[in-house]
């Protein structure tokens, strides 16, 4: 238990060295700092995210969780005023390097948004944008595979699959973010981020978007920004809280729920925060 | 507002009731032993009938408590050491309602022991009676006021208990041999200490349920064990 | 979730509204005035635009008529070909307006003064003669024959057959005098006299002539600097705007630029003019009264419309669409060609058919770099001299002829069908461009 206090809290190595590595890393992050202006944002966050889990990222709004998820495949890039410091790699490459092209990536770390976001397009054509712009899929035939993989993947297939031609935006919100995720995994990314896939979607929905990425695992490491501490609690192997910039604490998803060890993460699981 | 309030105030009353709940069951099961005990030894009959008839609130109390709890669970999905003190509560209210039944059958043998003759060892019941009633008094204190050093206090006593046991059984065994007619009312005496030892044993682990809820881990030692009874032979002289 | 509002308890006192009639009745009594008030101005509105297009028509229709006067007309080869060469040179620079007169005395044998005789050769058009030589070229086998001709009468009589001539006023107030209109009616008795739409108003370039004058040289020369216009300021423009909103960074530099676009979209348009006399025409020795620089500075002026048009536009379109490209790993560039541009098509073409409308109707900047001239050829190219629309109302308007007053409305009603157009244009170019869904 203390041992795992000492990784969440490590400011000096050794102590996150006693950790017996049970699996090396996907991603690292390794005292991420974010700065918007002159506001801190984050301040040194450490939190590895191992593979073929899932990661769940909780805690207040404002407490900087979603900065750090679009820390991990850069799109905080895009928000001028935004100031990265620290390093997070993938894979142990620095993916903040000068060499490292954010475009690729994005193509490793793939990303599902809050709200249902499918291009004004067709089902079949939001699917086949990422395999076109990069270049994996060379023919018809090829691309037609992706979309029916892709949309498999997502358990979305059998209900779209006479209506590929129509537009992405008439399906139901449930159904257009299962969209958005085989959207993202036709790209066949390592990661992917998730940032509250399901806060616009009703139980049932959101019920379909949990088996998704507990099947997802298998492929792919998630990690996933939730409000709803049920959720972190059914989807999560790990769990990370954060608070007011700080990662407060993290460790195994049944560990925090059930004895959190820092009277914060205590709060506020149980609806206390003071 | 402190920082340990709910944001949901219902949520606290609910948490609030739960306990009182539980305190109430407590208290009742506290004077249920105190009073078995005192109508073994005075040879009350009347004040044992009571005791067995009382037990009835208990059970309704662990029933009432039961479904709070499950209430709870179900309506406010808790976490942390709010789902701790939930599941607590439905371990301690069964503990409870085994001290209570074991009270109620101290005083089924009360009634039948004021018709047998008296022997000495009936003291003896007083005073693992007494240690079993301030066991049971510290721990419900510590769950009341979530008291760590108190819980963990009380759960070291059990040893204290254990001892009177193992010796009230050898004094009890003595009897039996010097004179058969003290027999029946002996074996009650037996049981009812056996009876007070349990309770004891229950005692002890609502007071590591209550180290459960306050701290989140099981205690680290393991169960004093100082009951030898089980290993006692007394032979014939 | 601070102290201030966990600590704020609702107010004992519960306060209901009050549902009684009297309130109600007031409420729906406000909300009918309002909108009473409303569908008031709507009418006042309608009014307004109905007096001014109908005062508009009504005194611009009669413009798509012009009277003809029937004559007899015989191609006397003693004017047009004396020595009977048949030669085409010497049938194209015959003396036709003589011939017209001849012929014209010869169908009114009674007038014999000069003065009156004057007056006579007054009722038909000063380009009568014109039109004679175009036939005769056509068929110079016309030459010696002698034919009953309509002849397009003179804007005077024009006036007379339309009503615009008060015969009940003193001689010496009207344009038309007493022996004239006894010719006219003479000449209406015997059904000589006859009007007959005007399709030289619409093939024809301006003329001193209001009988002569058309539309057709102003229509194509706004046509022209419109071309100009769009080709340098679309482009442009939009370019601008996707740079300054999708790439440019946010620091004091682009405040400073969108500070001056705005400021730039209000500054008058006279101003315009001004920039392009001094650098167009004079730093850079363009050809004046040309399409191509009145074109150049419109689009100066359009710019700041079609950039500002653009950057809502841009605005407007979703930020998760381009967080969702970017999350795919597009990069910059394919974010805003395949998604953000597309989406943001059909407001960027409303702001610029806007701005090619403002550009339409505006005369100012276009008096400084010497489109207001009086141009009767129809403009061929770019750099031909050339007028437009709201330039040749105004040269009109400005012109003493009665004739040139039907003219103007005329021409306004041009420019309005005009203005239509774009605007049809521009609400099926959206159609085109919008999503299907």
């Amino acid at each position: 238990m203390s041992e795992k206090k000492k990784m969440a809290k490590s400011d000096a190595s050794p102590a996150s060295k006693e950790t017996p590595p049970s699996a090396t890393p996907k991603m690292k992050g390794d005292k991420v700092k974010v700065f918007y202006g002159e506001k801190q944002a984050l301040m040194d966050v450490d939190l590895d995210i191992k593979p073929n889990e899932v990661t769940a990222l909780i805690g207040p709004s404002g407490c900087g969780k979603s900065t750090f998820l679009r820390c991990l495949n850069r799109m905080n890039d895009v928000i001028d005023i935004c100031r990265v410091e620290g390093k997070i790699t993938l894979d142990d490459e620095d993916i903040y390097d000068s060499t490292l092209d954010p475009v690729q990536l994005r193509a490793r770390v793939g990303m599902v948004f809050q709200k249902p976001n499918p291009f004004p397009k067709s089902i079949y054509d939001n699917i086949a944008y990422g395999p076109r712009i990069h270049g994996t899929a060379q023919s018809k035939a090829d691309i037609d595979e992706i979309v029916e993989t892709s949309l498999t993947k997502a358990g979305l297939f059998g209900e779209v699959k006479d209506r590929l031609l129509e537009p992405g935006t008439g399906l139901s919100g449930g159904q257009q973010q299962r969209l958005c995720i085989a959207r993202a995994i036709a790209v066949n990314p390592e990661v992917i981020l998730m940032d509250e896939p399901c806060s616009a979607l009703d139980p049932i929905a959101t019920a379909k978007i949990e088996e998704l990425i507990d099947e997802l695992r298998e492929n792919y490491t998630i990690v996933i920004v939730t409000h709803s501490m049920q959720q972190a609690a059914r989807v999560s192997q790990r769990t990370a809280f954060f608070h007011l910039g700080e990662l407060v604490e993290v460790g195994d998803t049944e560990q925090i729920f059930t004895n959190p060890n820092d009277s914060r993460t205590q709060g506020y699981i149980t609806g206390r925060f003071g | 507002m402190s920082a340990n309030d709910h944001i949901v105030s219902s949520f606290d009353e609910d948490l609030e009731t739960l306990k009182a709940k539980i305190a109430q069951m407590g208290g009742l099961v506290e004077s249920q032993c105190e009073s078995a005990v005192r109508a073994v030894h005075r040879r009350d009959q009347t004040l044992a009938q009571r005791v067995r008839e009382a037990d009835g609130r208990i059970d309704e109390l662990e029933s009432e408590v039961e479904a709070m709890s499950l209430r709870l669970l179900a309506l406010r999905q808790p976490l942390g050491g709010d789902l701790r003190t939930v599941v607590a509560s439905l371990k301690i209210v069964s503990d409870l309602e085994r001290i209570g039944d074991y009270a109620a059958n101290i005083g089924k043998r009360a009634i039948v022991l004021s018709s047998l003759p008296e022997i000495p060892p009936a003291n003896g019941i007083l005073r693992i009676g007494g240690l079993v009633q301030s066991l049971i008094k510290d721990v419900l204190d510590a769950y009341t006021d979530d008291n760590l050093e108190l819980a963990v206090a009380a759960w070291h006593r059990d040893e204290d208990i254990d001892e009177l046991y193992t010796s009230l059984f050898r004094e009890l065994l003595t009897y039996m041999m010097e004179d058969p007619r003290n027999i029946t009312a002996s074996t009650h005496l037996l049981f009812i200490a056996k009876n007070l030892e349990r309770m004891g044993d229950h005692a002890t682990n609502i007071a590591e349920t209550v180290h459960f809820q306050i701290k989140g881990t099981k205690m680290q030692a393991d169960r004093p064990k100082g009951e030898d009874a089980s290993y006692v032979v007394t032979m014939p002289e | 979730m601070t102290d201030a509002i966990m600590n704020s308890k609702p107010s004992t006192e519960i306060r209901r509204p009050t549902l009684t009639g009297e309130r109600l009745k007031k409420r729906y009594a406000a909300e009918r005035r309002f909108r009473l008030y409303g569908l008031g101005s709507i009418l006042t509105a309608g009014l307004i635009l109905v007096f001014l297009v109908g005062s508009i028509t009504g005194t611009g229709y009669t413009a798509f008529l012009q009277t003809y006067i029937k004559l007899n007309i015989s191609f006397d080869a003693e004017f047009l070909d004396p020595a009977g060469t048949g030669d085409v040179a010497q049938l194209a620079s015959a003396d036709y307006g003589g011939m017209v007169k001849k012929n014209l005395r010869d169908n009114f044998p009674e007038v014999t003064s000069r003065r009156d005789k004057r007056k006579l050769y007054n009722f038909v058009s000063p380009n009568a003669g014109f039109d004679l030589r175009t036939m005769v070229i056509d068929d110079p086998s016309l030459v010696g024959q002698s034919l009953d001709l309509w002849i397009k009468a003179s804007d005077d009589i024009d006036m007379l057959t339309k009503g615009y001539v008060d015969r009940t006023l003193e001689e010496s107030n009207r344009r038309v005098s007493d022996t004239e209109l006894v010719w006219y009616d003479k000449l209406d008795s015997n059904d000589h006299i006859e009007a007959r739409i005007n399709t030289d108003f619409f093939l024809k370039a301006d003329s001193r002539e209001p009988e002569e004058a058309g539309i057709l040289g102003a229509v194509t020369g706004s046509l022209l600097t419109l071309v100009i216009t769009l080709l340098l300021s679309f482009p442009i423009g939009v370019m601008a705007a996707i740079y300054l909103e999708e790439f440019a960074p946010k620091n004091k530099w682009t405040d400073l630029i969108e500070v001056n676009i705005n400021n730039l979209a209000a500054v008058p348009s006279i101003v315009f003019g001004l920039l392009g006399l001094a650098m167009f025409l004079n730093f850079f020795g363009f050809p004046r009264s040309a399409p191509l620089v009145g074109g150049m500075v419109l689009a100066l002026m359009t710019l700041p419309t079609i950039i500002i048009a653009a950057r809502s536009a841009l605005k407007a379109v979703p930020p998760s669409i381009r967080e969702a490209a970017l999350g795919l790993g597009a990069s910059p560039l394919q974010v805003v060609t395949h998604h953000v541009l597309p989406l943001a098509m059909p407001g960027i073409l409303t702001g610029t058919i806007i701005g090619m409308a403002q550009a339409l109707g505006e005369t100012a900047p276009l008096l400084m770099i010497g489109m207001i001239a009086f141009i009767v050829d129809v403009p061929g190219g770019f750099t031909d001299p050339a007028t437009v629309l709201p330039v040749q109302i105004y040269l009109w308007a400005d012109s003493p002829e009665r004739a040139f007053v039907e003219r103007t409305s005329a021409a306004i009603m041009v420019l309005l069908a005009f203005l239509i157009f774009m605007n049809i244009l521009a609400v099926m170019l959206r159609k085109k461009f919008e999503r299907r869904w």
